[in-house]
């Protein structure tokens, strides 16, 4: 968890490009040694946060701070401490994994010896050792993903920034990054997360930021969250009218949502309402389940899908 | 602190601040050379001793002798000064935008704690070495050849060297505005093709008109170079506008100097522009 020590601040940050405000005016902080995941649908604007936090896009307006070093002024400075994921695949196809590793290393300074070490520890954690001299374009997504992370931690940085670090893996990949971001917040490594997985979210992040439409529309702890915007339980059955009315009058203060032919109730009573109500009445294709961050995520920011 | 809201204007054009790191975006460029050495090789040694061949003997037996000298004697300068233009000009072309679009490898070079400008300049470096390696093999072919006819030839890596960073630099100012790959074409057919053939290179400027020689040195990079490189290869230069080595040498590495400044600090902040928005 995190200390109180502020280790990032953004106050009213804002990136525009031309005309379209792709960030706008939105203010956070980071403790250090906290994990907080940035969720939004696409085109919401964290890569464009993320990318404002490691000096590669300017901010338009605003400030920006990590680790008290300004993004307008003291770049050489924070890019020397932060780690960084990018979500685009940007490995050198020129070399070899471990040439990777090592060439990265050099434009921290850090020397050749001490380099190849880092190399050596990054690839046996990431499980990449028997893809050492093998050339980029010989490895799968997988191993793209894991090589990204692995040159993220080269400088041993304060700061991890992760742009969908997991997406493309399969689950023994993902919980193989999940265990590295344990690894590091039992470091103090602060780290900075976004992705779509909301489970990855709820069991790797301290805090979470909802973003959507370059605001900051909702953060908090990932089970307060799911408290405040659903409840406890949500009870999953196919969509029929003539129940309906019989289900309201069951649950008064329960929230309904029909999605296509199913239909989902949500309660914050305590776990187990549902069951008895089954009981009484037979009902098709049922099922109860423990309120997620998924559903508050697709409440807040709606249903609709967004295209890129 | 207070919360600030003041918006900043956009990027100004400003002299570029760079620092030892440079020269590890050099060496990046470097390690993929040296890997790829035999195939980086072979073309810079062949085409001149092709150049040599057809040119030089093949049609040189046709052509009288050029200022007292063989025609191939002629050339031979005029094919380290070309070798210096298209290394530096086709790395920061081709070369640069594929690093650039295609590979993103300048985009994980400034996620450390090297800068845009020093990506830019380390690129523009680089293509003034490509520029050099390729004159210094053109040298030695016409070395073997016995065609160089001066002491001064020792300079010629490092009159490659600065031309190649004029040439890198313009090349840089079409990456900066290339929209995608083919735009290359343009610059290619419009601006080297020619420059290729009406610099001095394998007639003599002297022999048109005057206005074409003043024009030749006022916008054609390439004619000062050819200048230069015959003045150390040859020992002489033609006499363009009627100019003696003494006048034309000193011109010639003025307008490369002040040509270089201007392109270097004006493809700095172009590519600085396209790649920070
Ligand atoms: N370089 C750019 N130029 C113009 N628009 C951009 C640029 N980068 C991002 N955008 C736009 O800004 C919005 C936010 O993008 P992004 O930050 O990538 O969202 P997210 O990472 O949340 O999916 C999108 O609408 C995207 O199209
Ligand atoms: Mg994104």
């Amino acid at each position: 968890m995190g200390s109180q020590e502020v280790l990032i601040e953004a106050q009213q940050l804002t990136k525009k490009f031309d005309d379209f405000t792709a960030v706008d005016h939105i203010d956070f902080k980071v403790y250090k040694g906290e994990c907080v995941g940035f969720l939004g649908p696409n085109g919401a604007g964290k890569t464009t946060t993320v990318r404002m936090m490691y000096c590669f896009l300017p901010p338009t307006s605003g400030e920006l701070t990590l680790a008290g070093l300004s993004v307008n002024k003291q770049c050489r400075e924070i890019k020397s401490i932060v780690g960084v994921a990018p979500q685009e695949e940007n490995l050198d196809p020129d070399f070899t994994v471990t040439k990777n590793l090592t060439v990265y290393a050099r434009y921290f300074d850090i020397p050749k010896d001490e380099a190849l070490k880092r190399a050596n520890e990054q690839l046996k954690f990431f499980q990449l050792e028997e893809k050492r001299e093998v050339p980029i374009a010989a490895l799968s997504t997988g191993m793209k993903r894991r090589l990204i992370f692995a040159r993220a931690l080269l400088n041993q940085p304060q700061i991890l920034l992760l742009d969908e670090p997991t997406t493309g893996l399969d689950p023994q990949a993902r919980h193989l990054a999940w265990d590295e971001v344990r690894n590091l917040k039992k470091q103090q490594v602060t780290i900075i997360l976004t992705t779509h997985y909301m489970d990855e979210a709820a069991v790797l992040c301290d805090r979470i930021l909802i973003m959507d439409r370059g605001k900051i529309i909702e953060e908090g702890k990932p089970a307060e969250l799911v408290r405040k915007h659903i409840g406890e339980e949500v009870l999953e059955v196919d969509y029929d009218e003539k129940l309906l009315p019989t289900l309201k009058e069951a649950f008064p203060d329960a929230r309904f949502e029909r999605l296509g032919d199913r239909m989902q109730i949500f309660t914050d009573k305590p776990h187990g309402v549902f069951e008895g109500f089954l009981k009484e009445h037979s009902m098709q294709n049922v099922t109860i389940r423990t309120a997620n961050l998924e559903d508050v995520f697709l409440k807040l920011t709606g249903r609709g899908l967004r295209e890129e | 602190m207070t919360s600030t809201n003041i918006r900043r204007s956009p990027a100004r054009f400003s002299i570029p601040k760079l620092t030892y790191r440079v020269w590890k975006v050099w060496h990046r460029n470097f390690d993929v050379f040296m890997k790829t050495i035999k195939v980086n090789f072979l073309p810079s040694l062949l085409e001149p001793i092709l150049y040599l061949l057809a040119f030089g003997y093949g049609l040189g037996g046709f052509i009288q002798n050029i200022g007292g000298q063989p025609y191939i004697n002629f050339i031979a300068p005029a094919l380290v000064a070309i070798a210096v233009m298209n290394g530096a000009f086709f790395e920061c072309t081709f070369g640069s935008f594929v690093r650039m679009y295609y590979q993103k490898t300048f985009d994980a070079i400034v996620a450390t704690p090297v800068s845009v400008e020093e990506v830019v300049a380390g690129e523009l470096l680089w293509g003034a070495t490509r520029a050099t390696i390729n004159a210094t093999i053109v040298l030695i072919v016409i070395a073997v050849f016995r065609l160089i006819t001066s002491p001064l030839f020792l300079l010629v890596p490092l009159i490659a060297f600065f031309g190649g960073l004029m040439f890198a630099s313009i090349a840089m100012c079409f990456t900066a505005l290339a929209p995608d790959i083919d735009f290359f074409n343009y610059p290619s057919f419009l601006f080297v093709t020619p420059m290729l053939f009406l610099s001095g290179t394998f007639f003599p400027l002297t022999s048109l008109p005057s206005a074409a020689q003043a024009t030749a040195m006022a916008v054609l990079p390439l004619t000062h170079i050819v200048n230069i490189a015959r003045g150390v290869v040859a020992g002489h230069t033609e006499a363009i506008l009627g100019l003696n080595p003494q006048m034309l040498l000193p011109i010639s590495i003025a307008w490369i100097v002040l040509v270089t400044i201007f392109f270097f600090i004006v493809s700095i902040n172009l590519m600085k522009k396209r790649l920070t928005g």
